[in-house]
């Protein structure tokens, strides 16, 4: 197994079989991820879209993840901090900025938060808002993969630190362990719960441990480095899809923004912490490595960003003409068809 | 599981223990094709035991359905005969939404009744006229329906003609059979064994009031149960809970007389 005893704090220099084209893709997920995030917070701050939430910091777990997922085979549970997750394994720029702007063509219909998608074409379950709630759902959907006999097949499902002090992600990581459920859960552990530092979360700072006391394999890779990442997570969603059963990985990473734009991270964290995190920033880190490792020139970096930035201001044009619901689609899709809302 | 293609059929045995999954039910369950646009769905059937008169005490006598028959996105059934139990379940199963099925647990001996054989569904949604009338509706679910029909029997003999709805599905309920039933007879009365402050009769009879109140010729009544937690156990506090058929009887003869 590629789970490392520790985390580090160098990016890896292994490969882990990862091709050119490969790293070069996880670089531009990574680069994607932070150029959306921003576009969503620029959105919010020139007052056209009222809401939008924070994940940089987490772009390295999030692209290394994303490349160890099966598209079209395994099964991705998130949550709503996984903005480069979704991209990585397929969800399109234009998809994110219909969530930023709840326009029609959305998902969800505009019906949901910014960044909380749902594609079955990608095998991306509906995200909630709600903490911990998705880890029932997925182990839920790892018991319909074995009880279907269906093999191969794995889910990934991904949660923060503060998820787990929930009584739902105990019962489903006990409930996976018991049944050798073919599941990962991967935490993004980024030491802030909103407000809350991990200090006032947990007993003690690795949630890996927690694993042993349900019987499963936990492991702890940086989360500032894809490439770990990608090799902890590839190496135990294998396991899970060759009937191995579940294992819990723990990213170390760290959250540079506040949660959301409603939320100012300086009442209760301290800039200078964040400034001394930065040295760790996993996207110039990882696009420093590249060059340095000769898979990328200067010039090919320069023209990679670029493209993102270009297609990111396409995606926003795309979107920001596209048509907000109807009222009447308040209305839609409480039940079936022939279920309409019912009401006395 | 229901994400994923299967019809999952959990069951909360009893439904007082249903509380820590209400995040589920409630803000998961419900919500899933909603939040999704319909490219989630989730077609879960809860079967639970609920209801008191059973010597249960305190977490295995209460009733649920107030609890969720609020929330857009769920299904709620109570059947009181064998031969719905079974036709409803099929239809739940076959369901695309979630359905919390409830069973009352003192039915579960108390009642025997004829099951057609093979596969057959009842529409959820549909009330069903137990007993026909003519002076007074009585609306009812769970034990209180076979309750309310004893009682009804007896006003019966006393040739006084009482027609009782056994409403079978709470959400969605039967807004036409309620109103058809309170427009032939002018006089309605709810009679439920969950608590009665916001339960399935405030409901009813609001909507009612809203659609018919110049049908009727009488306040609406509710015999409900009373607003303390259901039930204490020893057999005067379960007793005193719980009303009876002669208590029903006694509400509807009021009724009639008013």
């Amino acid at each position: 197994m590629a789970i490392k005893p520790e985390a580090q704090s160098k990016v890896s220099l292994e490969r882990h079989g990862l091709t050119d084209e490969q790293l070069v893709a996880i670089l531009r997920t990574m680069l994607m991820q932070r150029t959306l995030e921003n576009r969503g917070f620029q959105l919010n701050r020139q007052g056209k879209i009222p809401f939008a939430s924070a994940s940089e910091g987490h772009e390295a777990v999030q692209a290394g993840a994303a490349m160890a997922f099966e598209r079209g085979k395994d099964i991705l549970v998130p949550y709503y901090r996984d903005l480069g997750l979704a991209l990585g394994i397929g969800l399109t720029p234009y998809e994110v900025l219909l969530s930023l702007f709840a326009r029609a063509a959305d998902h969800s219909a505009g019906r949901q938060f910014p960044h909380h998608y749902a594609s079955r074409r990608l095998g991306l379950h509906t995200i909630s808002s709600i903490i911990a709630a998705q880890l029932p759902h997925a182990v839920g959907a790892a018991f319909a993969l074995q009880y279907s006999g269906e093999t191969g097949r794995a889910v990934l499902t991904t949660f923060g630190d503060g998820a787990t002090s929930e009584g739902e992600w105990h019962e489903s990581v006990n409930f996976a362990a018991v049944h050798t459920l073919p599941i990962v859960f991967l935490c993004e552990n980024n030491e802030w719960a909103i407000s809350t530092p991990l200090s006032k979360q947990m007993g003690q700072p690795d949630v890996f441990k927690r694993a042993e006391g349900y019987g499963l394999p936990g492991g702890v890779v940086d989360g500032m480095d894809p490439i770990a990442c990608y090799a902890a997570v590839g190496a135990a969603m294998q396991r899970a899809r060759s009937g191995g059963g579940p294992t819990l990985v723990e990213a170390k990473c760290y959250r540079f923004l506040s949660h959301t734009t409603d939320d100012d991270d300086r009442t209760y964290r301290s800039p200078d912490e964040v400034q001394a995190r930065r040295k760790d920033d996993p996207v110039p880190c990882f696009e420093r490595l590249l060059v340095e490792r000769a898979v990328l020139n200067a010039e090919q970096v320069e023209a990679l960003k670029r493209g993102v930035l270009e297609e990111t201001n396409d995606a926003t044009d795309r979107a920001e003409a596209m048509a907000y619901p109807d009222a009447a689609d308040l209305y839609e899709k409480v039940y079936a068809e022939g279920w309409e809302p019912w009401t006395v | 599981m229901a994400m994923e293609g299967l019809r999952p059929i959990a069951e909360i045995q009893f439904a007082d223990f249903i509380y820590p999954s209400f995040n589920q039910i409630v803000g998961e369950a419900a919500k899933i094709r909603y939040r999704s646009n319909g490219e989630y769905t989730c077609p879960l059937v809860i079967r639970t035991p609920y209801g008191g008169g059973v010597r249960g005490a305190l977490s295995h006598s209460v009733s649920i359905e107030a609890l969720f028959y609020h929330v857009p996105g769920l299904k709620i059934v109570a059947p009181s005969f064998p031969d719905d139990v079974k036709g409803l379940l099929n239809a739940a199963i076959d369901d695309p939404d979630p359905v919390l099925f409830l069973e009352h647990k003192k039915t579960y001996r108390l009642i025997k009744g004829e099951v057609p054989d093979g596969h057959y569904t009842i529409p959820l949604g549909k009330a069903n006229v137990r007993k026909a009338g003519t002076q007074l509706t009585v609306v009812s679910y769970g034990l209180y329906l076979h309750w309310a029909l004893e009682a009804a029997q007896r006003l019966q003999e006393e040739n006084v003609s009482v027609e009782v709805i056994d409403l079978r599905s709470i959400r969605p309920m039967d807004k036409t059979a309620i109103l058809t039933s309170v427009q032939k007879t002018r006089k309605l009365l709810i009679v439920h064994e969950d608590n009665k402050f916001g339960g399935i009769g405030a409901e009813i009879s609001a909507m009612v009031a809203e659609e018919a109140l110049f049908s009727l010729d009488s306040p609406i009544r509710r015999l409900c149960g009373p607003d303390v937690p259901s039930m204490g156990y020893a057999l005067p506090l379960e007793e005193e809970f719980m009303s009876s058929p002669a208590e029903m009887a006694d509400a509807m003869r009021a009724m009639v007389k008013f």
